[in-house]
């Protein structure tokens, strides 16, 4: 669990240090800093055969649903050797369904009814899998969001809804964009069970995951997980988020989830600090790796694009 | 091969039922399609047969109908989804423009959609400027999606067929006012392959190119020119994405004269494109100007006369072949 976070933390860092000290990567980049617990806390809770729909802010949950980092740094760079050919860049990366990362959206909102297909997709095929999908506290406001969670209240579909509320819709705060009190609130006028759940917590998150997928998946009840979290940087890797107090954003990295697992493993002697360096050094090495197999690829060559627009193979 | 007639609305049902009998994957879902039987009875009778699981009624939510069909097909189902009026179409743009239409190329070919949203324009049903629209180019704009629009129950039930046998997501645009018309359609199983067009008629002095209802208007306007002694080529598009520019082409190579006749707005319409794409590869066979018979730049008028004075029709084809024959 310490080691995926990890590997997240330390994959946005290089990204962000490619960026913006590298030059290497252009293009918006979405981090995922800060929210690491409720990607990876989700990811482990469900089955390796389960299935993610997720956002343009979905570098971690593709790292925690398993697409190999060297892929994704691969696909970030543009080139064919990236699990999407370098045809989709960072807001797609989390596209890889041999994993069960099906499908990553950069349009907010949209993914909740496309869940909703899924989910009755598996359900009408009585496939023990289910479908968790990943949105932000911005999306809740999109006409999408609401159509798409009645769908799943209405058909009581195995879906899990995450709503990773990192407080700013791009710069603006959930007070000034929600008008409800809670965004969980919202689910439960669906008729959908909803919780609140500390985003910040790894633990927490995989707990609470575990009873949701439970529900979802023996009883076909979907939930809804509002993960109170925040972002660590601002909305985009550009965006230094200077519009957020500066005590607010101290106290939120006082809670940073890494440093706060760190502490519990620690505390309740679960793993020593030497276990901890040498976990940190295999996964600096793996982004290492990733980084050098990314610039060695070629993107695609152009004549060859136009093949990717239409799938060729007759309909089974 | 024994033949019966059929209504444009009962072809459609046959291959909506036909592939449902075929593929278990095959699943209906949209406003009204189940309980009500559709509400041009396109649907008639398939919840009782199918059940609700593969004939499901939706709430009034287009956008999370089109995004629905997207995650089913996402989950290798074969949704045929129905979106009442083309004028709803904007709710879910972003499904199906945005999300589905791109799925493939943007994952690199990891993806597959084979999806289906149906869809008609009631142009010429005295429903007024937003249940009325005919607006294909919105679409055929769009790379990763397929535009299909039949004109006769024989092409609508091949075409819908290959439609849902389709790896691809595929728009298909029914004709309001077709519905009730009656065509040939064959007892036994036949499919039409998407993106091949088909002449309707043959013809020496002009080429006309039909969309949907205008096929009809076309076959009747190269009547009226036959009784004055012109002779008129009617081509069916059938599909306006892929488009069949070649059939197009050949044709008017050998009259020398277009007209595409549309019930869409004629400004950056399907006329325009046409005309632009035989401008680009037939110029020097051309005597004449290609001719746009469309619906003028504004909305459409309720007003019964106004609508009708709106409406392209056969009279303002012969019109308009009249003008550039004599070139």
């Amino acid at each position: 669990m310490l080691q995926k976070m990890l590997l997240l933390r330390k994959f946005e860092e290089k990204v962000e240090e490619l960026f913006l000290v590298k030059g290497l990567l252009i293009g918006p980049s979405h981090l995922y800093l800060g929210q690491e617990a409720i990607a990876v806390g989700a990811m482990m809770a469900l089955e390796p055969t389960d299935l993610t729909v997720t956002t343009y802010r979905g570098h971690g949950h593709a790292l925690a649903k398993d697409v190999p980092a060297n892929l994704c740094m691969a696909e970030l760079f543009g080139k064919s050797t990236g699990n999407c050919k370098g045809l989709g860049g960072s807001m797609h990366v989390a596209i890889y369904p041999r994993t069960g990362s099906l499908y990553a959206t950069a349009i907010v909102g949209s993914g909740i009814p496309i869940t909703a297909g899924v989910g009755l997709g598996l359900k009408l095929k009585k496939s023990k899998k289910i479908v968790a999908t990943f949105f932000g506290d911005g999306a809740v406001n999109t006409g999408a969001f609401h159509e798409g969670v009645n769908m799943i209240a209405l058909w009581k579909l195995p879906v899990l809804l995450f709503c990773e509320n990192n407080q700013y819709a791009m710069s603006t705060p959930v007070k000034r964009a929600v008008s409800s009190p809670s965004i969980a609130e919202r689910a439960r006028a669906y008729g959908m069970k909803a919780m609140v759940v500390d985003g910040n917590d790894v633990v927490s998150v995989f707990v609470a995951t575990k009873a949701a997928a439970e529900s979802a998946r023996r009883h076909s009840e979907p939930v809804f997980l509002e993960c109170v979290t925040y972002k660590m940087k601002g909305h985009g890797v550009y965006d230094k988020g200077d519009y957020r107090p500066k005590d607010e954003v101290a106290k939120w990295l006082e809670k940073d989830p890494i440093k706060v697992f760190k502490e519990q493993l620690l505390n309740r002697k679960l793993i020593t600090q030497a276990e901890i360096d040498e976990v940190d050094k295999a996964t600096q090495r793996e982004i290492e790796e990733a980084v050098s197999f990314a610039i060695q690829g070629e993107p695609l060559p152009f004549e060859q694009i136009k093949s990717y627009v239409y799938a060729e193979e007759p309909g089974a | 091969m024994s033949v019966r007639e059929l209504t444009y609305a009962d072809a459609l049902r046959e291959a909506l039922r036909e592939e449902m009998l075929r593929d278990p994957n095959v699943v209906l879902l949209g406003e009204e399609i189940g309980v009500l039987n559709g509400v041009y009875k396109v649907t008639r009778g398939l919840l009782d047969e199918f059940g609700p699981d593969r004939v499901r009624d939706t709430p009034i939510s287009e956008a999370a109908i089109a995004g629905a069909a997207v995650g089913l097909a996402l989950a290798g189902m074969k949704p045929v989804a129905e979106i009442m009026y083309m004028d709803f179409l904007p709710i879910c743009m972003d499904e199906l423009a945005t999300q589905a239409a791109k799925m493939r190329f943007m994952s690199g070919g990891q993806l597959k959609i084979p999806m289906v949203l149906r869809t008609q324009y009631s142009l010429g049903r005295q429903h007024g400027a937003q249940h009325s629209q005919f607006t294909p180019s919105w679409f055929f704009q769009v790379p990763g999606l397929k535009v299909v629009a039949p004109a006769t129950p024989y092409d609508a039930k091949g075409l819908l067929k290959s439609a849902i046998r389709e790896p691809n997501p595929v728009l298909f645009l029914e004709g309001g006012l077709l519905y009730r018309t009656k065509g040939p359609v064959p007892e036994e199983e036949y499919l039409i392959p998407l993106g091949k067009a088909d002449t309707k008629r043959k013809g020496e002095d002009v080429t006309i190119v039909g969309v949907s209802r205008l096929v009809g208007e076309a076959l009747n306007a190269a009547k009226k020119l036959a009784d004055q002694g012109m002779s008129a080529e009617v081509i069916d598009v059938r599909t306006l994405q892929p488009l069949d520019l070649q059939a197009i082409v050949e044709s008017v190579k050998k009259t020398s004269r277009l007209i595409v006749a549309s019930d869409d707005i004629k400004t950056g319409g399907v006329g325009s494109e046409i005309s632009a794409a035989v401008t680009e590869n037939a110029f020097d066979y051309l005597d004449a100007p290609v001719i746009r018979i469309a619906c003028p730049d504004t909305p459409i008028p309720f007003s019964p006369p106004l609508e009708q004075q709106y409406m392209p029709n056969a009279d303002k084809i012969v019109d308009a072949a009249v003008q550039i024959i004599g070139k």
